[in-house]
Order: structure tokens, then sequence, then C-alpha cells
């Protein structure tokens, strides 16, 4: 019964890493740009909620409402100005502004922000939780994992549906016929980016209620965990992207049941294995880019 | 980095009476100029003093010094792997890490650190071909993160084996010589791999290879189009990095004595290698040189200052990555035409001497 309930709480954590996830997969999808500072936007975002709280006094589930627009915003103004300019140069040149980006955050957060660990306090949310007959299902997981699915499911029908969304699907497509058909492709990638950073500032608030941060955790947890789902999931689906995330999840509470230490590494071997057979992901039939 | 390749370009005046209405030997095709003879008789004196120093200076200097050519290293094989060969990895501490643990191994079975280094160096570059079938059918933003994961798993790995001291650390074992003959020994190792590595990355740009890794660093597809055996010389490449920075991470196990599982697999060894040579000019030898001494420098004043050190690294890193991609010295060489590490050519048209005349092309000229 131990393994079906890590089944069940890696599917659990597996929401949460979709939502890590979706927006490294669409700043990929459209601009072949990989954030290297994703993980670490996440962890901003997470301050930002605690700098939210403590200025307005309402409740953390609630800081959503102004952190993820702020962050869609920055999102925005990040692609069109320093992303944009390292694209210009090429996209081995975006691998170094990302990475050089990564350390700006991790180290201003550090010296402004002190390398304690911090958490989204939500009260008796976190631990709240019912039983199906031996299997604990906290409240908190589930609605992230709702919120996960919610915003798939949204991000899909933006895709398909909205006008914005068919831009962005063809400069994704084909860059120059869109920019042929009167599109301007560097306000499509900002809209792409507002998406991509609107999602990881929700994934960042998830992250913080469901447990600790600090600076560091970006880098060392987020970003690998966000790329991993990516690849493990295959490129160019929203619904792989969530079954990454659950494969990944359900991992790594496998892992942590055969021993605590093995709980990452578990996740990582998964992540190997899937790239050394199928590199393209597991629903994915297109080659890797 | 093909935007900002520069692959061949006249040099001088109006464009020279065609070359092809004449007979072949009418040009002549060189690769030095006396820049170079003087770069290199000025070499070899420098290393003869930094030889000498621990007879002169206190341990303090030269293991000073040990610092500097530990990021000239790591910075010289990390810009082979990306400024040539295109690939751009922030997992190149994985290596740095196995070196270091390497010695520590060893070491259990008696062998002497300093002896190790040339064995850590193959087993580096062994290690680098099973991480190579990992990694070889990736690209850009793919290769570099799965470089990371791999680093991430290799100090995972290590953290569980307790022989190795788990995630606490563990000593050098076979550091028992008296400090100031060990802190002599430490400089004077340090300072050969640093001249065989650099040495070993020029020699392999100047080889045929050389120039395959220059037409991929400057247009992948157009190298590949030409026949350059863009794969297996992109294999090489990241051998000869993997080997490299096991044989850093030797030295770093050797200068710090004390090794951490999370401290020898950090990933800011990366953000070193990759800040340095960015800073100092991507895609040239001369670049990390000019980088680390730059790097080096920013380290000493404002070291006390901590992660302001990170945020003003990260932040030139990025405008010169934007604005100036080829660097200091890129900027510096294009004004002067200066090489020091020659391994383009230079067409000269036929009688001229080099004294005074322009070349008629330079190929290669970064």
């Amino acid at each position: 019964m131990t393994w079906v309930n890590a089944v069940v709480q890696g599917i659990m954590l597996g929401g949460l890493y979709a939502l890590f996830a979706c927006g490294l997969s669409l700043m990929f999808g459209v601009m072949k740009v990989i954030n290297l500072a994703h993980g670490d936007l996440a962890v901003v975002a997470a301050y930002l909620a605690l700098g939210v709280v403590t200025v307005t006094h309402v409740p953390t589930v609630w800081s959503f409402v102004l952190v993820v627009p702020i962050f869609a915003g920055v999102g925005y103004l990040v692609q069109r100005t320093l992303i944009q300019a390292a694209l210009n140069r090429g996209v081995l040149t975006t691998l170094l502004v990302t990475f050089g980006l990564s350390v700006v955050i991790e180290n201003a957060l550090q010296q402004f922000l002190s390398a304690n660990s911090r958490s989204l306090s939500i009260g008796s949310l976190v631990s709240d939780s019912f039983s199906i007959g031996q299997i604990t299902i906290a409240y908190l997981d589930l609605v992230i994992l709702v919120v996960a699915v919610v915003v798939l499911l949204g991000l899909q029908y933006f895709l398909s549906s909205s006008r914005n969304g068919r831009l962005i699907r063809a400069v994704a497509d084909d860059r120059e016929a869109a920019q042929l058909s009167g599109v301007n492709y560097r306000h499509v990638f900002g809209v792409a980016a507002a998406i991509a950073f609107a999602t990881v500032a929700l994934a960042g608030l998830a992250f913080g209620m469901y447990t600790q941060f600090d600076p560091t955790t970006g880098t060392d947890q987020l970003l690998l965990y966000a790329f991993e789902a990516v690849v493990i999931g295959g490129l160019g689906s929203l619904w792989g992207t969530l079954a990454g995330g659950i494969l990944l999840g359900v991992a790594q509470q496998i892992g942590a049941q055969i021993h605590a230490s093995d709980q990452l590494l578990a996740g990582q071997l998964l992540f190997l294995i899937i790239l050394v057979l199928r590199p393209q992901g597991i629903t994915s039939r297109r080659e890797l880019a | 980095m093909s935007s900002v390749g520069q692959q061949a370009e006249w040099a001088g005046g109006p464009v020279p009476p065609a070359v092809t209405d004449q007979e072949p030997a009418s040009v002549r095709v060189t690769r030095s100029r006396r820049s170079v003879l003087w770069a290199g008789m000025v070499a070899i004196a420098g290393v003869a003093v930094l030889a000498y120093l621990p007879y002169l200076v206190y341990s303090s200097t030269t293991s000073l010094l040990d610092q500097f050519f530990l990021l000239l290293i790591m910075a010289s094989m990390w810009n082979l792997l990306a400024g040539y060969a295109g690939l751009v990895s922030v997992g190149q501490q994985a290596f740095i890490g196995l070196g270091a643990y390497f010695v520590v191994i060893l070491g259990m079975h008696g062998l002497s650190p300093f002896a190790s280094i040339p064995i850590v160096t193959v087993a580096g570059a062994v290690i680098g071909l099973v991480f190579w079938w990992l990694v070889s059918r990736l690209r850009s933003g793919y290769f570099a993160i799965t470089m990371w994961v791999i680093a991430s798993v290799c100090m995972l790995v290590i953290i569980q084996v307790s022989s190795l001291g788990g995630g606490t650390g563990i000593a050098v074992p076979g550091l028992t010589q008296s400090p100031k003959l060990l802190s002599a020994y430490t400089y004077w190792v340090t300072l050969v791999v640093t001249v065989v590595a650099i040495a070993a990355i020029y020699l392999l740009l100047r080889s045929r290879l050389g120039l395959a890794l220059t037409a991929i660093r400057d247009d992948e597809t157009g190298a590949r189009s030409v026949g350059a055996r863009v794969s297996s010389v992109q294999r090489l490449v990241f051998l000869v990095a993997a080997a490299g920075c096991a044989a850093a991470g030797a030295l770093y196990a050797i200068d710090q004595q004390f090794i951490v599982p999370t401290a020898a697999f950090s990933v800011y060894f990366t953000a070193e290698m990759i800040f340095i040579t960015i800073i100092g000019g991507i895609g040239t030898i001369e670049g990390p040189i000019i980088g680390t001494v730059v790097f080096f420098v920013l380290q000493q004043t404002l070291s006390s200052a901590g992660t302001w050190y990170w945020i003003v690294l990260g932040l030139v890193a990025i405008a010169v990555a934007i604005w100036a991609p080829r660097g200091i010295w890129g900027l510096f060489a294009d004004r002067t035409g200066v090489r020091l590490f020659p391994v383009g050519y230079w067409l000269w048209p036929a009688g001229a001497d080099q004294r005074g005349s322009n070349p008629l092309l330079r190929l290669i000229g970064r």
C-alpha cells in the first residue's frame, strides 16, 4: 500500500512539475530559447508574493492576483529587450545571457533577502487532508494539480482558438512565412514570453506554499525538474508535459520510498533512461529539435 | 556563433590584382607574423620565470597563482568546447568533481596525488566518452541542461558513497610533504598542466582538425556542407575538454586538500568558465587568458563583497555577450591585427616581404 501511496503522491507532485515545465516548453517551442533562468524566476515570484502579503495583508493564496500579471508584464519586457537582443546574435547567445541572468538573480536574492529558507504560509491549508482508504491526499496538493490541469487546458484553448494563440503557432512553425504575412514576430515572442513568465510565477507560488525555498532553489532543483518534465513528456505537446511531470513526480516518490536520499536521483535516472531510449519523449513522434 | 563569424576579409585598400589569372606560385601562404615570434619568446621566458618563482616568493603568492592557472585551464577548455565546437555546456563541473574524487580514490590505493594526474586526465576522457554517448544527439539548449543534469547525477551518486565521505567531504590522502614543499610542488604541477593544456589546444587548432573546428565555429551547417566531419570533430573536442577539466579537478583537489561534493560539483565552476571566456573573447585562444586576468583582478579586489562580485560579473558578461560578442581580445585584435596564437592563414602577393606590406587575404582572421 505504501507503493500505491507513493504513486498517488507522485501524481500530485507531477502537477506542480508540469506547471514549471509548460513555460519552459512554450519558450523553447516558439522562440527556440531555453531559458536557464527559468527556475530562478519561480523563486523570485515566491519572494514577490511574500512581499505582496507583507504590504497588502491579503491572504497568501490571493497574492497571485498581483504577482502573475506583474510577471507577465516583466516577461514581455525581458523578451522584447534582453532576450530579443541575444536572439539577434544567435541561439547560443541566449544560453549565455539567460545563464548570466540566473547567476545575477540568485546572488541578488542572497544579497538583499539573505540565504535563509522561507515559505509562503497558508495556515492550516498546508496540512489539511482527506483519506481514501489508507491513502491520504493533502488538499493543497490536489488544488495544485487541478490548477496545473486548468492552466494547461487554458493554454491549449488559447493556442488553438484565440487570435494571439494562432499567431504564436504560426510564428513557431515558420517565422519567415508569418513575417511575410505581416506578423510582427517580436511582439508575438513577447506575448509568448509573457504567458511563460505568468505560468512560472504561478508555479513559483505553488512551490512556495508546498515547501520551503531559498535563493539557490531555482538552479539546484526547479530548472532541472522543469527541463526533465519537458524531455520526458516530449516537446510540442502540453499533455506530454503533464505526463512528463507526473512520471517525474512518481519516479521521485518511488525513489524516496526506497531511501530518502534516492528521491532526486530516481527522477534524474528516469530522465537519462528516457533520453537514451526515447529522446523524442514518451508522447511526441517528432524528431528532437 | 555563426552570426559573429567573419571567415575571410580583404585586408587593406582596393581589391588586389585577381589571383586567378596568375600562376599559383605568385602568392605565398604564411601562418606566422613577427608578433608571433615575439609572443613565443615572451611566453617561454615567462614560463621560465614562473617556474623559478617558488624560490623567490612566499607560498601565499604561488597559491594565488595556483588559483589563477586553475581558472585559466578551465576557461580555455570551455572556450574550446563552446567557442570552436559550438557546444555550450553548463555541466563541466561534472568533470571537475569527478577528477577531484578520482584523485581521492587513487590516493586510497596508495598513489600520490601528483602522480595520479595523468591517470585522472585519461579517466576524464573515458568518462567523457560515456557522457558523449548520452548527449551527442542533443543540440544547443538541450545539450547545455542535460550536461547540468549529468553533473547533478554525478554529485548525487558520490554523496551516496560513504567510503568517499558522503555529503560531508573527505581529506585528500597522500599529501604528506612539508607545507613549503607541498606548496611548491602544487605550483609546479599546476604550471605544467596549464602549459600542456594551452599548448594542446593551440596544436589542435593549428592541425587539420583546427580548420574544421574554425569552420564549425563560424557556420556549422556550412561546415557540414563542405565536408567537415562535424560530429567526430565535436566528439574529439568534447573528450579533450573532459580530460582537461578532469585534470583541473585533480589540481583543485590537491590545492584544497579537502573536498566536499557540493563544492566540487558546483555549477559556479562553469559560471567562472563562461564569464571568463565571454569577457575575454570567445573563439580565440587569447580570449580566456585576458579574461582570466580580468576575472582574477576583480576577484581579488571584490572578494570581500561576496555576492556583489557575482552580480557585477554576471551583468558584465550579459552586456559583453550582447553588445561586444567577441570580448576584450576581439576588440583589441580587430584594431591591431595582432595574433599571439596564429591558427589562421595569411595570403601574400608574390615577392612581398611581410614587413610593411598588407596581406592579400586573411583567412580565419579572428
